[in-house]
């Protein structure tokens, strides 16, 4: 495996969609260049860090215009089923 | 403690105001995804409501084939895809198609190792924004590819059904966009970078 393989590979080897034959290819190619060794580490770290990104909070103002909207909604279905 | 499907039982049993427990649940998580997606927090804002009023008024036909939460996410990107392709920017329309793809694209520009918890280099406010802006100035239907894989873990068939691609099409925009992320945080995560 040469390192644009390598590279066109390595999304589906971080996701474990690679089947074995490629991935010891993958990983053998990687014990012997030091670049494409760094490149899976640090996509590997993004999906990380990206993956650690925490929900957000909803800012008062939304909460209250989105409740009011179901409010109008929660009648409308009250008034259909009475 | 209810599940969600419970929850989901009983609104449809005419206990509406179940409902906002399940807003209460899910809204911050759907909010992260309308904000990466749309990168706009006034669209964020709107797509979120729009997707629980949605999910709200459709909830009679959710028969429970998936999960309650992978459901709202389907109508949470179709409302962020929305505002996207409504927002035009210096009088174009943002295109949800795929940007020009070149050989470039796979060549790797930073190659420098990064430190081994390289998220500790920040406080979670700065790591939040520095995020924030890597992932926007992704490609739109990048970004949302990354956001449905990695962030909302849907599996590759889950989000090629819900953008309605391929599956091929998912991994190829996948690996791009993870590749460009790389890219685009390597600058703040290398060994010896701004910290």
């Amino acid at each position: 495996m040469g390192c644009r393989k390598l590279l066109s590979e390595v999304s589906n080897y971080l996701s474990g969609d690679v089947d074995a034959a490629v991935r010891q290819e993958l990983e053998a190619h990687a014990a012997k260049c030091p670049n494409c060794w760094v490149v899976i580490d640090t996509t590997r770290k993004t999906i990380q860090i990206f993956q650690g990104c925490e929900p957000y909070p909803i800012p008062e103002s939304l909460q209250d215009k989105l409740q009011k909207a179901l409010q109008k909604h929660y009648q409308e279905s009250k008034g259909l089923n009475s | 403690m209810l599940n969600d499907m419970e929850l989901v039982q009983q609104v449809k049993q005419g206990q509406v105001e179940q409902f906002n427990e399940l807003v209460n649940r899910h809204a911050r998580k759907v909010f992260r995804l309308t904000q990466h997606i749309t990168g706009n927090r006034e669209d964020a804002e709107d797509a979120l409501q729009e997707a629980f009023l949605k999910a709200y008024s459709r909830l009679p036909q959710f028969q429970g084939d998936s999960q309650f939460y992978t459901w709202l996410v389907r109508i949470a990107v179709n409302e962020s895809l929305m505002k996207l392709r409504k927002r035009r920017v210096g009088g174009f329309s943002v295109s949800l198609d795929d940007p020009i793809e070149t050989e470039d694209d796979f060549l790797p520009r930073e190659i420098a190792a990064w430190d081994e918890n390289p998220e500790q280099k920040y406080a979670r406010q700065e790591l939040q924004e520095i995020l924030d802006r890597a992932v926007s100035s992704l490609p739109p239907i990048f970004r949302t590819v990354l956001v449905l894989r990695d962030l909302e873990q849907l599996s590759t068939e889950e989000a090629a059904e819900a953008l309605n691609l391929s599956v091929p099409a998912v991994k190829s925009r996948l690996l791009r966009a993870r590749l460009q992320l790389r890219e685009k945080l390597s600058p703040y995560f290398r060994k010896g970078g701004q910290a």
